[in-house]
């Protein structure tokens, strides 16, 4: 097992590859880096496999082959270390906002007293927002609200990453951009490490450091060509943007035109 | 507005119960009261009329009670619930309490049973599909044909009442059980799994609490099967109950009783039921 190089991502994947026998591969060969604090988000076509290395890296799928590894070990099961924001919130609808969040941090930290339960719910529910919701249940809460303490609840177990799985797909446009600014809040106040699967150009280019461009499978006259990472783009944008300033800056529409071109032209396996 | 159907229906409902009283009234009143009066007979006659099994100072009660009749034995019974004068002739409290006590007791075995194994079955496909064949058989077997072999095996006649609303009660709580735990959302599964939850904690916080109402109602479901079948089983092996006190008092002829004993049944069960219902709701959760 390779030992933990300075500088060689905290986060690594190599050559992976899956495939749901007997098709052929959805995706190979895909490698790339994270580094920590670093937010990647990863961009492509429905059927291109982003989920399933998201699943991959939560540890809820395996590989057909390749390797990830974090922090120099190998990424065996699901662990509290990475923790996942599911794109339906997955919230437990028999618990209140207050006793879902400290499921979760009762499961990191079984040894803690209630006081320091419920202070450390009390504390991400804050960040989020929803203080004056901690003792509703699900059922009372807007799509938004149930996706800010889904949000909250990763973030409450302080995971070393985070993965979330388009968080925002199933939220209107105006929530989700009241959430993207509230995300990039906290991000940048945790100095968390995040990767993000998202559909939306605008929401990768104003959160992510980096931006994977992935491509999907197809037939070429060779036989078959599984997708794979096709580009990998660093944000030029000054780190201190916002939602409502983004599209002043310059190199803004260099960015999402060359992005939006990947999609429509580019995104079949190169 | 509910406030006001509720209101209509309670009157609707007071309604129907007057006219079913008015109906039994009329259709009691030919058949019920006196036999031949006494006056005008010598006594060679009245002995005669004896022996012919028609005593005319005997107030018999020929064919179906009236609704007077009715009232008076209801209050008598539930005036002295509670008196005792020997082992066919208790209170109506008294023998309500050993049915209840023994289904209380048969139903709890068959929810040690069913609920766990239930929980096995569901969480398994291969055990599902292994201990199918055993569940579909026994369950259509009716408790009066689960009786002799209860009384010859276990030979006392209280604890095969029990055993028989055991293996009656047992098959909705465990179908219902194992269908519960089979349709936890995969999605809550996937957050234990992340949050490296630990089986049996994720058993009791999140699989459980995920099946509960369908739970809930496999044992509402059980609970009246209960209750009807320990009626039929004391009928049949007797003892102190309200099951055997059917029995016997259709045995004295007396349908008074009779009648009196099945709205106690009937009553009883539906008690049961709210209470099994208001833990339903208690458990239930919206998505």
């Amino acid at each position: 097992m390779p030992a933990a190089v300075a500088g060689a991502g905290f986060l690594r994947i190599e050559q992976l590859s899956k495939a749901f026998a007997p098709a052929p591969a959805v995706f190979a060969d895909v490698s790339f880096t994270l580094d920590r604090g670093e937010f990647v988000c990863i961009i492509g076509h429905s059927g291109c496999g982003k989920t399933t290395i998201l699943n991959i890296l939560a540890g809820l799928d395996s590989a057909t082959s390749g390797h990830a590894f974090m922090d120099g070990r190998e990424l065996a099961g699901p662990s509290l270390e990475r923790g996942v924001v599911f794109q339906s919130h997955a919230l437990m609808p028999w618990l209140t906002v207050r006793r879902n969040i400290a499921f979760a941090v009762q499961s990191r930290w079984p040894e803690w007293s209630a006081a320091q339960v419920d202070a450390q719910v009390r504390q991400f529910v804050a960040l989020v927002g929803l203080d004056a919701a901690i003792d509703k249940k699900p059922s009372q809460l807007s799509g938004g609200m149930k996706q800010r303490v889904g949000i909250a609840r990763a973030f409450a177990i302080q995971p070393k990453m985070l993965l979330l799985d388009e968080p925002f797909g199933a939220l209107d446009a105006l929530t989700r951009g009241t959430i993207q600014d509230e995300l990039m809040r906290i991000v940048r106040q945790t100095q968390q490490t995040v990767f993000m699967i998202t559909h939306d150009v605008d929401e990768a280019i104003l959160l992510a450091d980096r931006i994977l461009l992935m491509s999907n499978g197809r037939e070429t006259p060779d036989g078959w060509r599984p997708g794979n990472i096709a580009e990998t783009v660093v944000n030029p944008l000054p780190r201190e943007r916002t939602r409502a300033g983004l599209h002043h800056l310059d190199g803004y529409y260099a960015l999402r035109n060359h992005i939006v071109d990947f999609l429509v032209t580019r995104a079949r396996a190169s | 507005m509910t406030r006001a159907m509720n209101l209509k229906a309670a009157l609707l409902s007071l309604l129907l119960l007057l006219v079913l009283l008015g109906i039994w009234q009329l259709a009691t009143m030919s058949s019920g009261g006196a036999g031949p009066s006494q006056a005008g007979m010598t006594a060679e006659q009245i002995e005669y009329q004896k022996m012919l099994g028609k005593d005319p100072g005997q107030v018999k009660s020929a064919g179906f009670p009236t609704p007077a009749e009715m009232g008076a034995t209801a209050w008598k019974h539930l005036t002295n619930p509670f008196y005792d004068n020997g082992p066919n002739d208790k209170g109506i409290a008294i023998q309500l309490a050993w049915s209840l006590g023994r289904v209380g007791l048969g139903f709890l075995l068959a929810c040690l049973v069913a609920v766990p194994l239930g929980f096995v079955i569901g969480m398994s496909p291969l055990l599902h599909k292994a201990f199918d064949p055993f569940i579909q058989v026994l369950k259509p077997i009716s408790p009066l044909a689960w009786m002799p072999l209860a009384l010859y095996t276990i030979k006392d006649s209280s604890t095969s009442g029990i055993f028989v609303i055991f293996i009656c009660s047992v098959w909705p709580m465990l179908l219902n059980t194992a269908f519960g735990v089979a349709s936890v959302k995969r999605e809550w599964l996937a957050v234990a799994s992340t949050l490296e939850v630990k089986p049996l904690r994720r058993a009791f916080r999140v699989i459980l609490p995920a099946a509960a109402p369908t739970i809930l109602t496999g044992m509402r479901i059980s609970m009246g099967i209960a209750w009807l079948v320990i009626v039929a089983a004391e009928m049949l092996v007797g003892g102190t109950g309200i099951g055997y006190f059917v029995w016997n008092e259709w045995n004295n002829l007396s349908l008074t009783n009779v009648i009196f004993a099945i709205l106690v049944i009937g009553v009883v069960g539906m008690l049961l039921d709210l209470s099994f219902a208001a833990l339903q709701r208690r458990v239930t959760y919206v998505e």
